[in-house]
């Protein structure tokens, strides 16, 4: 009985606290701690990782950055969580970090089941494959009786299995743990075959002593549309930054750059468009809860989409990811953001 | 009758003669080498095959180890300058990544201006372990290592240096009461009346005090916040606060396996078998997810301290099992002298049981001190940067993608060199503690 009254105090506790936290906004949190809570990976080639002296750098962390220039003014104002696969989401979930931004694939549980709201796509992936150029195979389909190194729990793995069995075509799996020992595996040759998503792949095989000698497949066999993630139900926090990553995409397409936003900004210029975006015209930041110089901010630390793309994974980087499905809609992609009206 | 003989021997010798050293062949290396390594067929085929082991793997490993890149700023760099100054189809090291990246191995993400903070801690814990560890240290080292804790987390932590103090003051005043209470009263009510006064404290009366002080005497370092902890600092933390909370849980947790009392027993056994029968890991999750879930949001219940807690519980467990072993080593006899003799029970735990129990148990009990230290990368699975982790963070760099064997190795080396010590400091001291028994 005394157990039970304890335990319903404390749950009645959470209860009430949490809903405090919920009627206070997370906006409003981070703006009255002066510092975003950003979840990113524990290191992914590219995406998140820290350099010599700490700093994290990579294409996740500039969104962190951008939503912390957009609300805070201050790109450096962000507290980087690194969370694993394991814990991501209760972290979120927990309210121990304000948004993830951590290669997450979009996908109906986690958006329905596990109450998160992805606020867009910052990079379409897909599961490839990664083969020794000598096997002299050109396509997925004539990997029978492979054998394949795969991460063992995720969904890759998955969706190997779906596409052996749609092919009709049989294959030994090779399971491993961690990206780092999928490398040795496929290098010692304990595995012909190494999938993982494609962006991974690159990453792995740039650095191979002999990259050239080994070649990814042009099938992609899954959907990994991978976007930064907030708590449901904080709706006007999801705004700002479902918003600024779409600034960030709308800038490249508008032609705003980290070089000449300031300018732009500067005062009303021909483009309605640009001018609501910059806040030299309309009243878009203050109907988001900021002020006008948000996008601004936001596009002024590391670029627009385009420039931030390939300064970390870009084609002059030892990844080397072409834009592909993540060029602009304008170019044949996918990078679609709704117009700023 | 001495002298029937003296004229039938011819030659006496009337002084000793020197000792020699013995022949090669039965001492010194020649010897040593043939009874170890050449006795009988089998012996000599063993060595002959251990000895060509040892030589490809070191015809393999030297060259590997020796002919390898310092210099470079990423593992491309590397492989071309170990091509350039070795030749063609060479394969080295690169350290490279070491030396650019130690500072970070050892102090994850502690900002850099204030390394001398846990470099300072780190010594003084030395000087602090010190005059526990021998004999022949100074004992006024002692006051060092009951003040520790509360200085060594103000270094590491920062902040205002009341809260430390007040922390420590707890401690003071629970002392001072049984001091008090236990002349006048039983010891029992003594340690009751010191709990409940040390928890009024901490709870009620130390928040404002120390802010009182804060206010009239600011003193502080600055903060670092828990997130910025990493790499072989935070596995030392993990381990040395797991290592010196353990061993005296675990002591009285088993010794309360033992006692009579119902309850004390009941409460014993369940914790120890429940700790005993979860893996490490899972208690890991409880402590940053699920404690995450149940905890009002916004709550700063660090997870360091949570993680250090958790460690520290588990290790009590172990700990507790075996010292049990040591307690259950001893002859009835012992606890039967030490009734006759009038001692009171923790008077007899004191002066006769623990000792013989401890000494019994240490290579069990280094054992767990071994093993808690290692566990601690487990730590790495919740997202926390030891060196594991941080390894994992470092390859993501693209310029160290796919740098396996030289991380590892170093941290391998590091680790080793931590609990080789701790196992050879074990050997020392069950060599100064043999009585002859045996």
């Amino acid at each position: 009985m005394k157990k039970t009254v304890v335990f319903g105090t404390f749950v009645a506790m959470g209860l009430a606290a949490g809903a405090g936290a919920a009627a206070a906004g997370t906006l409003d949190d981070v703006k009255t701690r002066g510092k975003l809570n950003c979840g990113v990976a524990t290191g992914v080639p590219g995406f998140a990782s820290p350099d010599a002296n700490g700093e994290w750098q990579g294409f996740d962390v500039a969104v962190c950055r951008a939503v912390a220039a957009a609300v805070l003014n201050d790109p450096a104002a962000v507290e980087f969580v690194p969370t694993t696969g394991k814990t991501r989401f209760t972290a979120l979930a927990s309210g121990e970090i304000d948004m993830l931004a951590r290669n997450t694939t979009w996908t109906f549980s986690r958006d329905v089941d596990l109450k998160f709201d992805f606020v867009g796509v910052n990079y379409y992936d897909g599961q490839g494959f990664l083969i020794p150029k000598e096997m002299g195979v050109t396509s997925a389909r004539d990997l029978n009786g492979a054998t394949v190194c795969i991460q063992t729990g995720t969904t890759t793995e998955l969706n190997l299995a779906d596409f052996f069995r749609i092919n009709n075509i049989e294959y030994e799996p090779v399971p491993i743990e961690t990206n780092a020992e999928a490398q040795q595996q496929y290098i010692a040759g304990a595995c012909d075959v190494y999938t993982t998503d494609a962006s991974g792949l690159a990453a792995s095989r740039a650095t191979f002593e002999d990259p050239a000698a080994h070649v990814v497949l042009p099938e992609i066999i899954s959907k990994e549309p991978l976007g930064p993630l907030v708590r449901h139900g904080d709706n006007e926090w999801g705004d700002v930054v479902r918003w600024t990553l779409n600034a960030l995409i709308a800038a490249e397409e508008l032609g705003v750059t980290s070089a000449n936003v300031a300018d732009m900004a500067a005062e009303a210029g021909n483009n309605p468009e640009i001018n609501r975006m910059l806040g030299t015209e309309g009243n878009l930041g203050e109907m988001l809860g900021l002020d006008a110089d948000w996008a601004k901010r936001a596009i002024a630390v590391a670029g627009n989409y385009g420039e931030i793309f390939e300064k970390n994974i870009g084609e002059n980087t030892p990844i080397g990811l072409a834009r592909g499905l993540n060029a602009q809609w304008t170019e044949g992609g996918l990078m679609y953001a709704p117009p700023f009206r | 009758m001495s002298g029937t003989h003296a004229e039938t021997v011819r030659y006496v010798r009337d002084t000793m003669l020197p000792e020699q050293a013995p022949p090669l062949s039965a001492a010194g290396p020649i010897a040593w080498v043939r009874t170890n390594l050449f006795a009988g067929w089998f012996n000599t085929i063993m060595t002959l095959l251990s000895l060509a082991v040892i030589f490809f793997t070191l015809v393999e490993l030297v060259p590997w180890l020796v002919q390898s890149s310092w210099t470079a700023t990423s593992l491309n760099e590397c492989r071309a300058q170990i091509v350039e100054m070795y030749g063609e189809g060479t394969t080295g090291a690169c350290w490279a990544v070491i030396r650019e990246r130690y500072l970070q191995l050892i102090y994850g993400f502690y900002p850099s201006e204030l390394y001398w903070r846990p470099s300072l801690a780190f010594v003084l814990l030395i000087f602090a372990v010190a005059p526990i560890l021998f004999e022949r240290v100074p004992r006024a080292l002692l006051y060092l290592t009951v003040i520790y804790p509360f200085l060594g987390a103000w270094l590491m932590w920062g902040g205002t240096v009341w809260l430390p103090i007040g922390a420590f003051m707890g401690f003071v005043f629970a002392y001072l009461t049984i001091r008090f209470v236990g002349t006048r009263a039983g010891a029992i009510v003594a340690a009751i009346a010191a709990v409940v006064v040390a928890i009024v404290w901490w709870l009620f009366l130390m928040g404002p005090v120390v802010q009182e002080f804060e206010q009239s005497i600011p003193l502080a370092l600055e903060p670092v916040e828990s997130r910025a902890f990493g790499g072989f600092m935070l596995s030392i933390l993990i381990g040395v606060t797991a290592i010196a909370g353990s061993l005296p849980l675990g002591i009285l947790l088993a010794l309360g396996r033992q006692s009579d009392l119902f309850i004390v027993k009941s409460l014993c056994v369940g914790f120890i078998e429940f700790i005993r029968g979860v893996p490490l890991i899972t208690l890991l999750f409880v402590a940053s997810v699920l404690l995450n879930v149940f905890l009002p949001p916004g709550t700063n219940f660090d997870i360091i301290l949570r993680v250090m807690i958790m460690v520290t519980l588990f290790a009590a467990a172990y700990m507790a099992e075996v010292v049990r072993g040591g307690l259950a080593a001893l002859p009835k006899g012992q606890y039967e002298a030490a009734d006759a003799l009038g001692l009171d029970y923790w008077k007899a735990q004191r002066l006769i049981i623990m000792p013989q129990a401890l000494k019994i148990s240490i290579p069990g009990i280094v054992s767990t001190f071994i093993g808690v230290f290692k566990d601690t990368t487990l730590v790495s699975i919740i997202g926390l940067l030891d060196p594991l982790g941080l390894s994992n963070a470092i390859r993501s760099d693209t310029a160290w993608n796919g740098v396996v064997w030289e991380l590892y190795g170093f941290i391998a080396l590091m680790f080793f060199i931590f609990c080789f010590s701790m196992s050879r400091y074990s050997m020392y001291l069950e060599r100064k503690l043999q009585t002859g028994h045996r």
